[in-house]
């Protein structure tokens, strides 16, 4: 166990990348090694991007990493990418736009699949993210399509959540309004040579007004910046706006470290909290056949559904307390 | 819940060779069949494809090629790999390979190669026989 957790702190790619898939397959034993790992984090500056597919994510992302290396930064990144509901399989394509960094020994990225289990993207990534932390990354960036509560959540663990539009999708935002406007802290309107840009700037800013919570006092702002991720243009007043609201956490809330601000603390721990007693009373539900049994007993109409939820999950749940 | 390793392969076009419909219907495949598949673009380095490896955790890299230097690339990317420490990755490959070159490649480490004819279900299936995912 020491040696690991001396590996990781040292840098170890390999290390690293097997720690990660150890969180994503859920390997029991890997909560040992967080809990050692932990002491370890809170260093790293973590940054969010989402946004409806082909917005161009990846592609900013690639960016910002060749800008943070200029600035002398390392980065880690995490890029997640939907699983086929069907088959349980993905196909990891995110990487594609930023193959460049691979030599990079400054930059490790990892995709990651959503897998689907409950609530298990959420507490996976952010896993994730303390160990590239851990490993002495400067800055680390993750890639969400923005749809779905679990990746919602994912936004709600970072310094910084990105959020990018494209012109002529008045749908779009729309759809970004739909629970995830509310948690962007910067507006990137992406593809701007594009007939309605302006447009989509100021539908965002009105937003972004109407949001009554914002424009207060002190409060942050979100900027609506315009961008070419491809032609570079736009990344490095993005940069910027992401280190202007570093200093407004800073101010605001006195600390910018994850690990000292209450209301993250609390939404982790609610969410751990929910995983593990999902995962142990299912694990106990599948092991004695409980789950099964159920099944057969509501279908023959011996019972109802609601109360053989109530027989299965109280009398787990003493078990394990036990 | 089931606690069941996901198989993870790297599907990744080394050197100069800009047709990929072939490397894109197997990584579809593979998908298909349960498994994380990513997918590097092309015009890749085998030390590219080596270090994302790595970096990605896969069980499996799958190595296309339809431009005729196979012979040099796909070996390279196996000593890559015993060099990094990393040589429990299997290598496979696929594309346009001569007969008589699929013997030199298996002799420099290559696990398997397909070649034009082979079924979606035999690629797939080997993977399922072959890539204990760790």
């Amino acid at each position: 166990m020491k040696s690991l957790i001396e590996k990781i702190l040292a840098g170890d790619v390999r290390t690293v990348a097997r720690l990660i898939r150890d969180i994503d397959d859920g390997i029991p034993d890997v909560r040992e090694v967080l809990k050692e790992l932990y002491p370890f984090t809170g260093k790293a500056y973590v940054v969010g991007i989402t946004g409806a597919p082909g917005v161009g994510k990846s592609t900013l992302v690639d960016q910002m990493v060749a800008h943070l290396r200029k600035r002398k930064k390392t980065v880690g990144v995490l890029a997640v990418d939907p699983t086929s509901p069907f088959s349980g399989g993905a196909i990891l394509g995110d990487r594609i736009r930023m193959q460049r960094h691979s030599m990079d020994q400054g930059v490790f990225i990892r995709s990651l699949a959503t897998r689907g289990h409950f609530g298990g993207l959420t507490q996976s990534t952010r896993s994730a993210i303390d160990v590239l932390d851990a490993m002495g990354k400067d800055y680390v960036l993750v890639e969400t399509v923005g749809v779905g509560q679990d990746e919602v959540d994912v936004m709600k663990s970072v310094h910084t959540t990105v959020i990018m539009a494209i012109p002529g999708m008045g749908d779009d935002i729309q759809a970004i309004k739909a629970g995830i406007l509310e948690v962007g802290d910067i507006f990137v309107v992406n593809k701007a040579d594009r007939d309605g840009v302006d447009r989509t700037v100021n539908d965002l800013k009105q937003m972004i007004e109407m949001d009554q919570r914002r424009g207060r006092e002190g409060g942050w702002k979100p900027p609506v910046i315009k961008a070419q991720a491809v032609f570079d243009k736009g990344v490095e007043t993005l940069l910027e706006q992401i280190d202007n609201h570093q200093s407004h956490l800073k101010e605001t809330d006195g600390v910018i470290n994850f690990r000292r601000r209450k209301k993250i603390i609390r939404e982790e721990l609610e969410d751990m909290v929910k995983g593990r007693i999902f995962e142990e009373v299912s694990r106990h539900l599948i092991e004695t056949g409980a789950f099964e049994d159920a099944i057969e007993s509501v279908i023959n109409g011996e019972i109802d559904p609601y109360s053989a939820c109530d027989n299965l999950v109280l009398p787990a749940l003493r078990i394990e307390t036990e | 819940m089931k606690r069941k390793r996901k198989i993870r392969i790297m599907v990744a076009k080394p050197g100069l060779d800009g047709h990929d419909r072939g490397a894109r219907i197997i990584a579809r495949a593979y998908r298909d069949a349960g498994f994380e598949v990513v997918y590097t673009g092309l015009h890749q380095t085998p030390e590219e494809i080596v270090e994302a490896a790595i970096q990605e955790d896969v069980d499996m890299i799958g190595l296309s090629s339809l431009a005729g230097a196979h012979n040099y690339l796909f070996p390279r990317v196996v000593e890559l790999l015993r060099e990094k420490q990393a040589d429990d990755i299997v290598v496979c490959g696929g594309g346009i390979i001569p007969d008589e070159d699929i013997k030199t490649l298996e002799r420099g480490g290559i696990r398997k190669v397909f070649t034009p004819g082979s079924s979606l279900d035999e690629i797939v299936k080997w993977v399922e026989d072959n890539v204990d995912p760790r």
